[in-house]
């Protein structure tokens, strides 16, 4: 429905903390109709340069609250609203090279009245901000 | 010339969900938009529009009446969901779902909404258990119908049935027009050509479509494979093969039987994907419906429900509020408001 949305490049940038590049980030935005609670989200499968980013490497950052991405799951109150951009941070010292990169994502949406759910899916090729 | 009637018209601002989530629209713009639009009812869907929903603040309660009185307009529907998935490893108990339904009445009582749209899948004993809460806050529970389900359809007839013992004007059906499809939606095939499936297959499938000749399951929630079994064999993709059983989804209802239904309809989403620039849907034929529905007394609201935006954002621009603008031209029309 709005999977061409996902993917918000202008989040998409390395993670400083400490003085150190510790990670990268982007923003997501779900590809649903309607805000739902976390614990409908999915799995986040995020493939960066042809290779998988594990979900332990991960955490999602919306409506002010951080949460590892395995544990939104246990989470049926909290909600990621309706094309709210969440900010996902991934793990990875050092960060990643100057230039280019291919992001895939393929988001998971937990929805009762959908047999199965269903996935949205994005691609995007974004430079890295500064 | 006016015809003896009471449908009233209204939009449901689901409508406009491609502007509210780029954040071109605020909700605030959307409630101006009905009255520029001169639409006289609104619908909601809390949980896309009305962030915290369930929890609703007073500041929001006062703010949602204060819109309401400045553009002159009335709330008419709140569209519910059930989550029954939301706890971990568990579904549901069926006093959680009463539960949660139940406070989406006391919340649709606040917003001043008569009528709550139900998620299809609400079973008839939780509606009945929740009768006396309705009935208290003023609210009815009007079950969604939409396809690939019709009035006829084994849970509709369940429903039915507690409604006729029952016998309570709190508890009803939402009608989706979705289920008079006659074609297939334009925005839909030429979309799919767009997305690389052979001109041969796409034709294959509106024409089979209009013709009532697809391969189908007779069975709701059973897979279809003789569609998708067609569409590999003319050369499809294994994705064209899944994208095709959209045409499986879609019905095209006897409209009649809905004569028969209409006393326990109390909304009404009138479905469209594409409104042409001479004010017809290209898809469901609404010269047919509309009639039907001043036959058969429907005396609640017409609400305008734009479903295109997600068959064409890959390439176009995508203006909601135009595309609600002829469908509401075209209901005018039809309800001889002329």
């Amino acid at each position: 429905m709005f999977d061409k949305y996902m993917i918000v490049g202008e989040e998409f940038r390395n993670v400083k903390e400490g003085g150190r590049i510790t990670g990268f980030q982007l923003g997501v935005r779900l590809p649903y109709y309607r805000g739902v609670v976390l614990s409908l989200v999915g799995d986040m499968e995020l493939i960066v340069d042809g290779e998988k980013i594990p979900a332990e490497k991960m955490t999602v950052t919306v409506g002010g609250k951080t949460l590892p991405v395995t544990e939104l799951e246990n989470e049926p109150v909290a909600k990621w609203e309706f094309g709210e951009v969440g900010i996902v941070k991934v793990d990875k010292p050092g960060g990643l090279a100057p230039g280019e990169h291919t992001l895939e994502l393929r988001q998971h949406m937990k929805i009762s009245y959908v047999p199965g759910g269903f996935w949205g899916k994005d691609k995007k090729t974004l430079v890295l901000a500064e | 010339m006016k015809t003896a009637h009471n449908i009233k018209r209204s939009v449901s601002l689901y409508s406009f969900q491609e502007e509210y989530f780029l954040r071109k629209m605020t909700l605030e713009d959307l409630i101006a938009v009905t009255q520029k639009l001169d639409i006289p009812g609104v619908e909601v869907i809390p949980d896309q529009m009305i962030p915290g929903y369930p929890e609703l603040s007073d500041d929001f309660v006062k703010q949602w009446h204060g819109w309401m009185e400045k553009y002159e307009r009335t709330p008419v529907c709140m569209d519910m969901f059930l989550d029954w998935n939301k706890f971990k490893g568990r579904v549901m108990t069926e006093d959680e779902r009463v539960e949660s339904i139940a406070k989406d009445i006391v919340n649709a009582n606040k917003l001043g909404c008569k009528v709550i749209r139900v998620i299809h899948d609400v079973e008839p004993q939780i509606l009945e258990r929740l009768a006396p809460a309705a009935e208290k806050y003023g609210v009815t529970l009007a079950l969604e119908i939409h396809a690939p389900s019709y009035y006829d359809s084994p849970h509709e007839q369940r429903l039915m049935e507690m409604f006729q013992r029952v016998q309570s004007p709190y508890l009803g059906f939402t009608l989706d027009l979705g289920v008079f499809v006659k074609r297939l939606p334009r925005v839909i095939t030429e979309r799919f050509l767009r997305d690389g499936m052979k001109k041969e297959i796409v034709e294959y499938l509106a024409d089979g479509y209009e013709k009532g000749t697809l391969p189908r399951s007779s069975e709701l929630g059973k897979p279809n494979t003789g569609l998708m079994d067609k569409v590999l064999e003319m050369g499809g993709s294994e994705e064209d093969a899944r994208k095709a059983m959209i045409g499986a989804h879609m019905i095209y209802a006897d409209p009649q039987l809905m004569l028969e239904y209409l006393p326990y309809t109390y909304h009404i989403h009138a479905k469209f994907y594409e409104m042409l620039p001479d004010y017809t849907e290209y898809s469901i034929p609404y010269e047919e419906i509309v009639p039907l529905l001043i036959k058969g007394g429907y005396n609640g609201y017409l609400s305008s429900e734009y479903e295109g935006n997600r068959w064409i954002q890959d390439a176009f621009e995508v203006d909601s509020v135009e595309q609600v603008r002829r469908h509401q031209v075209m209901l005018k029309r039809l309800l001889g408001e002329e």
